[in-house]
């Protein structure tokens, strides 16, 4: 479970600050996909990089199934499996030796490193790219690996970053059953995304964040009734009060 | 296994991978202090040889007006040949070194007692004729010397009351310290060569990390920061050590067949030198590969860090300048500052002269010692959450 409490965090200082969440606070409980919606800018990527303890908030509290990440963020990151915005491999290691660096780093032992590399190149269905060299990856196997690299210990909690961003369709949709497989699994889901169908077609609960601050936390059904527009692209407008950044 | 250990091991395997980096370090940084070796002292030897008697090829305007002279140059084993046109043309644009010009007055100057004059045409600022001008006018002088005796004698009166004092020389250099310079250029190279081995990976692990997008995920594993850090620092330093490493075992490989002993030098560049030079170097190579870590880590992309380190590269001259410029007695305290330490060590043991124990302990635990905090103030840096961001 992933609780954020009244999150602040701004860049710069005097007339140079710049406010990038202000104020959020959201749950996403386990067993569930909540998506974070918002247009470009809005605060997304930095709500998540302070879930995941790259950055520090100015004030608030973020906690991983109870752990408060200010506390002890070493628990914190081990408890989550993070696929960031930012999703480099290392071109010159086989997907196989991205996978397995990351799984050493958590301190997964060998057996369990391999079982469990096998199984997410099935899910994923990348075992044929798996001993290849990255360099020269298409972006989907690209994600694949990140993902895979990202999930390698098991996490109880995923966080991923704009996950379609650059996916054809077809990688999407795979993305989107793997998405809902790890649901039925009973993890927690926190995903990021400015697209609306894929919003709407897999989150148990959207929470659309505006200007660093959360404007709904519901159901897609409950925000349609909510706002009384018929479509989810409607009522997203209506709720952040502007249909700048939606075409991005 | 220790998350340190798991990505030293990591950059080593990727880096290992990299062929430009494998030649850098492997071949391009240990064989640069060899090289350069052989080169300098390829020109000491051609310099050393030349001060004995090389046949000089002189060049002579007007011969037909003092054969007397001509004939003692000859002997003397200067080969005369035509003249140029224009003598001071053929200097200016470098077709000669020096050129000799006798006017048609001189045999009448000659006849007469009178000083009669020879022109010397050359450039002072030529290094190369340099040589042949201070033979020339040693030879031109001895002969006038020898005719004004001859005429003093003539006159019935002693050639030695022109010699009232009486100037001998004793040089006590040797060739070695005469070769100063360039000792004191080598231990530079062998600095160098540490430095291109760790450049690849101190900005791999840093800046290109950034660059391609990897380091956030990195950092958002179960790893305090200092780890992957010790880590990274681990590879660079392994691969700058390795340089150097490679590089004095060239070194002292190729000196063993360097025609040294042609100019009585003696290069024993035994166990003790590689042991020694080993030794100050290791701290050495750790804190350069910490401090390239420092300032790669400040830059956005991989160019930018390679701009940043190539001016980095620069600052371990300052103390090989300096010592060549200013040629200081060596004291103790010198041991303990990094890189004027080693540059002393390396130049005493290159010449023979003895380094004892403590002050080779000294100058480790110095820079180790610089070292660590180094990997202190890197740690530092490597918290802030500006590193971790790929812009």
């Amino acid at each position: 479970m992933i609780e954020v409490k009244n999150l602040h965090k701004a860049f710069g200082k005097g007339a140079k600050r710049v406010v990038a969440v202000d104020g959020a606070s959201f749950v996403a409980r386990d067993g569930e996909i909540t998506g974070l919606l918002g247009p470009n800018g809005a605060g997304k990527t930095t709500t998540l990089r302070c879930l995941y303890t790259l950055m520090q908030p100015d004030s608030g509290q973020i906690l991983i199934d109870g752990i408060d990440a200010a506390v002890d963020p070493v628990a914190v990151r081990r408890r989550l499996g993070v696929l960031p915005d930012a999703r480099g491999l290392y071109k010159r290691l086989t997907a196989r030796e991205n996978i397995d660096y990351f799984a050493r780093l958590h301190g997964i032992e060998n057996e369990t490193m391999q079982a469990r590399r096998e199984a997410l190149a099935d899910a994923l269905e990348m075992r044929d790219i798996l001993d290849r060299r990255t360099e020269g990856f298409s972006q989907g196997q690209r994600v694949k690996t990140a993902i895979a690299r990202a999930l390698v210990h098991d996490p109880k909690n995923v966080i991923l970053d704009e996950p379609t961003n650059g996916l054809d369709v077809m990688s999407t949709r795979a993305m989107r059953t793997f998405l809902k497989s790890m649901k039925t699994e009973g993890r927690c889901i926190l995903f990021s995304s400015h697209i609306m169908q894929e919003v709407g077609a897999l989150c148990d609960r959207i929470v659309v964040i505006a200007r660093g601050r959360v404007v709904a936390d519901e159901s897609p059904d409950v925000l349609r009734a909510q706002t009384g527009e018929a479509s989810l692209e409607d009522a997203f407008v209506k709720l952040i009060g502007t249909d700048e950044g939606l075409a991005a | 296994m220790n998350a340190a250990i798991t990505v030293f091991l990591k950059e080593v395997r990727e880096n290992l991978r990299d062929r430009r980096t494998v030649v850098n370090t492997l071949v391009t940084g240990p064989l640069m202090a060899p090289l350069i070796f052989v080169l300098l002292i390829n020109t000491v030897i051609t310099r050393e040889l030349g001060k004995a008697e090389a046949p000089l090829s002189l060049p002579v305007a007007g011969a037909q007006y003092a054969p007397n002279l001509i004939g003692v140059l000859k002997q003397n084993n200067v080969e005369i040949k035509e003249a140029p046109a224009d003598a001071e043309r053929a200097v200016r644009e470098q077709d000669a070194d020096v050129v000799l010009r006798i006017g048609p007055d001189f045999a009448k100057a000659w006849d007469k007692g009178e000083p009669a004059q020879v022109e010397l045409i050359y450039d002072a600022s030529q290094q190369d004729a340099r040589g042949q001008v201070e033979r020339l006018r040693k030879l031109i002088d001895a002969y006038g010397h020898r005719t004004g005796a001859l005429r003093l004698l003539a006159r019935g009166l002693s050639p030695s009351i022109l010699k009232p004092v009486v100037l001998a020389d004793r040089d006590q250099s040797t060739p070695q310290s005469r070769a100063g310079l360039m000792f004191a250029m080598l231990p530079y190279f062998f600095i160098l060569g540490g430095f291109i081995g760790g450049m690849a990976l101190a900005i791999d692990t840093t800046a290109g990390e950034r660059e391609r997008q990897s380091l956030e995920p990195l950092l958002a594993n179960p790893v305090p920061r200092w780890k992957i850090l010790a880590g990274k620092l681990g590879a660079t330093t392994a691969f700058a050590i390795t340089t150097v490493l490679l590089s004095i075992i060239a070194f002292a490989v190729v000196t063993r067949f360097l025609p040294t002993e042609k100019i009585g030098m003696s290069l024993t560049l035994g166990l003790r030198f590689v042991v020694a030079t080993m030794f100050v170097m290791l701290p050495l190579a750790a804190l350069l590969g910490t401090l390239q870590t420092l300032v790669a880590a400040f830059a956005k992309s991989y160019r930018e860090a390679q701009t940043y380190l190539s001016l980095l590269m620069l600052v371990p001259i300052v103390p090989t300048l300096l010592l060549s410029v200013m040629p200081v007695k060596t004291q103790l305290w010198m041991y303990a500052v990094p890189l004027l330490g080693q540059q002393v060590t390396i130049v005493r043991l290159m010449r023979g002269d003895p380094v004892s124990d403590a002050a080779l302990l000294l100058c480790f635990v110095a820079t180790a010692i610089a070292a660590l905090l180094a990997a202190l103030v890197t740690a530092k840096i490597y918290h802030s959450e500006r590193l971790a961001i790929s812009a």
